[in-house]
């Protein structure tokens, strides 16, 4: 027996917790065809059932709002699934439920997860499940995500649900007054058939709240005068009786069915005692210490990332350095022994090194976004993002996001629900420090600035944020001018993060990671390897090989920065692909893949401090890789943005680095 | 509609003080549609009771408790909703 189901509720709530207990490892992610929104899949065996689960979107509504939302409304409606599960915070239900009625308005056939029980009953609230059952009309099922409390329950509830599907409709009722208004809509909306695709009554419900989508569906219909004049007529009607626009007369009535509903099942204490959450925020976005605590956070994630990743760096080197020298004692020195070791080991070995640092700084991420500080992090900001540049305190957490790679920063964007706001926050992501750029970095600081490590490091991540600053605000003003967006966001329970939760995420970005290393850093070392070995017979990197032409001719342009030599012109040349090819060029031009102390000395040779600061920098803003652009690409569906970004992003490293070297010269760092 | 004279005074959200709780009455018609249908969707309705809860350290936004959980607001969309103390 095949059942297919689909996860739906509020954001926070745990849906993506319960998700991964589900599915474990048997998931992957992808995306919504034709659409931006992550969809992510997978699947587990029940009895002699394979269930297959789909995460749909964390929503708070069902209207046209935002993609998620219509993702999630066209899956309930068009997908073949059996069952939907509706995740929902036994802490919260009122608002929780809001959603409920609103999938029960399609007639869906609902499974009700009641998570996070325990704190509720910390708080002292008692629900009646059964009650609550009862006057839903659908099964509600006590679970707990975290852990496998409920877990068999509820896929007995799916597979029940399955074999005996419900009309979730049936038991969702408002008070006469809207009751017998959308009956009158409905009846027009009955004469055209075409429309009968899904449940009338939520045509008339989307209608009289100006669903975009739906007008459109209902324009048309050859009664759709008539249907607009009903819809016309009601509205006035409300107007008159309550003084409200209908969407809030629909949105009363919801409350008011959960209000009666929630007398029935919910008994909660009459003086709630503050939660541990509200007294931790009363310290952690306290007026005084808010943003010192911020950017303590912040540079504790930098020191732990280097730290806690150096010892596990130095093994994969060592690793890497004895299989180059197995290789050359049984090859010895030939051209493939060469490809191998200075191409292909040199090359991708040079990358892969710096996974233990990626890992961690992706590990640290997710513990934030998990423990529900990023939505504080965004609360603390948005003074400062929207008074300095005009952006979002939503998009702090793209860009916080940016310095763990920038494609999960721009998909993050989605949060957004203004397009001019994503694509601003879009645009200034690569200048925040993703990890690819750190094999640059640590390269270029072991070798230049030994003395100073963590202040160098830190520096640049701190410069890439004032740059994107800047930027931002020059964008504001120019091409993005007169655009304000509303803040309106929920600031969740602080959350132990779930052990397994934060490693799923951490692997798939690792693996992401490793793949990227496996394919276009592979391809790109190839290349690299064969225009430093020919034409046939030169000495391999050397300034007569095809790649030290290619070098030497694009070297003039960079001379002004202070790095005009022709082998950081054709490094940066190949960073285009992915930063981490800057290093593996280097790597590869001088042959040294398999001695990571060789490549220092070797660039000793081409920089100065100053120098080596400014190139860092160049690094640091201009073009970012090309997953990031066709990420851009795919996320504005179209071909203009990433251009943009293309231009914006060079033109920034180029002005910033001209400034940091000559400004470093006068102040006589030269 | 004399429901207003249920409460002693009306002001605006934003105006509430750290801790103070009102009852949510109306929102201003100025206000933008697609934001007042996401705050419909995210508890802000008539009657609901709502409480300042913490202002951010910079001034802005505001942080509000209502119908069991914190949502944050800027100070210019707090003036669009009108409550009743």
């Amino acid at each position: 027996m095949n059942i297919k189901i689909g996860l739906a509720g509020n954001p926070n709530v745990g849906k993506t917790t319960l998700f991964n207990q589900l599915t474990g490892l048997h998931q992957h992610v992808g995306n919504w065809p034709g659409k931006t929104v992550e969809k992510a899949e997978g699947h587990l065996n029940f009895e002699n059932a394979r269930i297959e689960v789909i995460d749909l979107p964390g929503n708070y509504a069902l209207s046209a709002h935002s993609i998620e939302e219509i993702v999630s409304r066209v899956f309930i409606v068009d997908e073949s699934s059996d069952v939907i599960v509706n995740v929902v915070d036994a802490t919260n239900l009122e608002r929780n439920l809001y959603l409920t009625t609103q999938m029960m308005e399609l007639g869906a056939n609902l499974v009700l997860a009641v998570n996070m029980n325990k704190f509720a009953k910390k708080r002292d609230y008692n629900i009646d499940f059964k009650e609550l059952s009862t006057l839903l009309g659908i099964p509600v099922v006590e679970i707990e995500a975290i852990d496998d409390t409920g877990k068999d329950e509820l896929l007995r509830a799916v597979k029940d649900a399955t074999n005996k599907p419900i009309d979730s409709s049936k038991k969702l009722v408002y008070g006469a007054e809207l009751e017998s208004h959308l009956k009158e809509l409905e009846k027009v909306i009955k004469r055209d058939i075409s429309l009968l695709d899904v449940p009338v009554s939520w045509t008339a419900i989307k209608l009289l709240e100006h669903d975009k989508i739906i007008e459109e569906k209902v324009k048309e219909s050859k009664y759709f005068l008539d249907i607009f004049n009903e819809v016309k007529k009601v509205e006035e009607h409300f107007k008159d009786i309550f003084n409200e626009s209908s969407e809030e007369v629909i949105a009363n009535y919801r409350y008011a069915f959960i209000e009666g509903l929630l007398n029935e099942s919910l008994k909660k204490p009459e003086v709630e005692e503050p939660t541990i959450s509200e007294k931790l925020d009363k310290i952690i976005t306290n007026r005084i210490l808010g943003l010192p605590i911020f950017l303590v956070i912040m540079w504790l994630i930098f020191q732990i990332t280097f730290t806690v990743g150096a010892p596990f760096q130095d093994l994969i080197d060592q690793g890497f350095t004895l299989l180059g020298d197995t290789i050359l004692a049984i090859l010895g020195e030939t051209t493939l022994s060469s490809f191998i070791v200075d191409g292909i080991i040199g090359g991708v070995g040079g990358v892969i090194v710096f996974l233990p640092q990626i890992v961690l700084m992706f590990l640290m991420i997710s513990i934030l976004e998990d423990s529900g500080y990023l939505a504080r992090a965004a609360f603390v900001m948005d003074k400062v993002m929207h008074k300095l540049v005009g952006l979002h305190g939503k998009s702090f957490i793209p860009m916080i996001l940016g310095f763990g790679c920038g494609v999960p920063g721009m998909m993050a964007t989605r949060t957004m629900e203004h397009e001019r706001d994503r694509i601003l926050t879009m645009l200034t992501i690569p200048f925040m420090s993703c990890t690819a750029r750190l094999p640059v970095y640590t390269l270029f600081i072991a070798a230049f600035f030994t003395a100073y490590q963590g202040e160098v490091m830190f520096s640049l991540y701190f410069l890439g944020v004032i740059v994107a600053i800047v930027v931002a605000a020059i964008l504001k003003k120019s091409l993005f001018k007169g655009i304000t967006s509303p803040f309106v966001m929920e600031l969740p329970s602080y959350k132990l993060p779930s052990l397994k939760g934060v490693l799923i995420h951490t692997w798939e970005k690792a693996y992401g990671f490793v793949k990227k290393a496996g394919t276009i850093i592979l391809a790109a070392a190839i290349i690299v390897w064969m225009l430093s070995s020919f034409p046939v017979g030169v000495e391999y990197g050397s300034q007569d090989s095809a790649i030290g032409q290619i070098g030497t001719v694009i070297s003039p342009v960079f001379a002004p920065l202070g790095f005009g030599d022709w082998q950081p012109s054709v490094a940066l040349l190949f960073g285009v692909v992915a930063k981490e090819v800057v290093v593996g060029t280097f790597s590869s031009i001088f042959g040294v893949g398999e001695d990571g102390a060789g490549l220092e000395t070797a660039i000793h040779g081409l920089f100065t401090p100053l120098t080596a600061y400014a190139f860092m920098t160049f690094v640091l803003l201009y073009v970012p890789c090309f997953a990031a652009l066709g990420t851009v690409k795919q996320e504005t569906n179209s071909w203009k943005w990433p251009l943009v970004m293309v231009a914006v992003t060079t033109a920034t490293a180029y002005i910033v680095s001209f400034i940091v070297y000559h400004g470093g010269m006068l102040l006589g760092f030269g | 509609m004399d429901e207003n004279k249920k409460y002693d005074s009306i002001i605006t959200l934003d105006q509430l003080d750290s801790d103070q709780e009102a009852t949510i009455v109306s929102f201003n018609n100025k206000g933008d549609v697609e934001l007042k249908r996401h705050l419909l969707g995210m508890g802000f309705v008539k009657g609901a009771r709502i409480k300042l809860e913490k202002v951010a350290p910079l001034g802005d936004p505001i942080k509000f408790r209502l119908k069991g959980y914190s949502v944050s607001l800027r100070k210019t969309e707090a003036k669009n909703i009108q409550v009743g103390l």
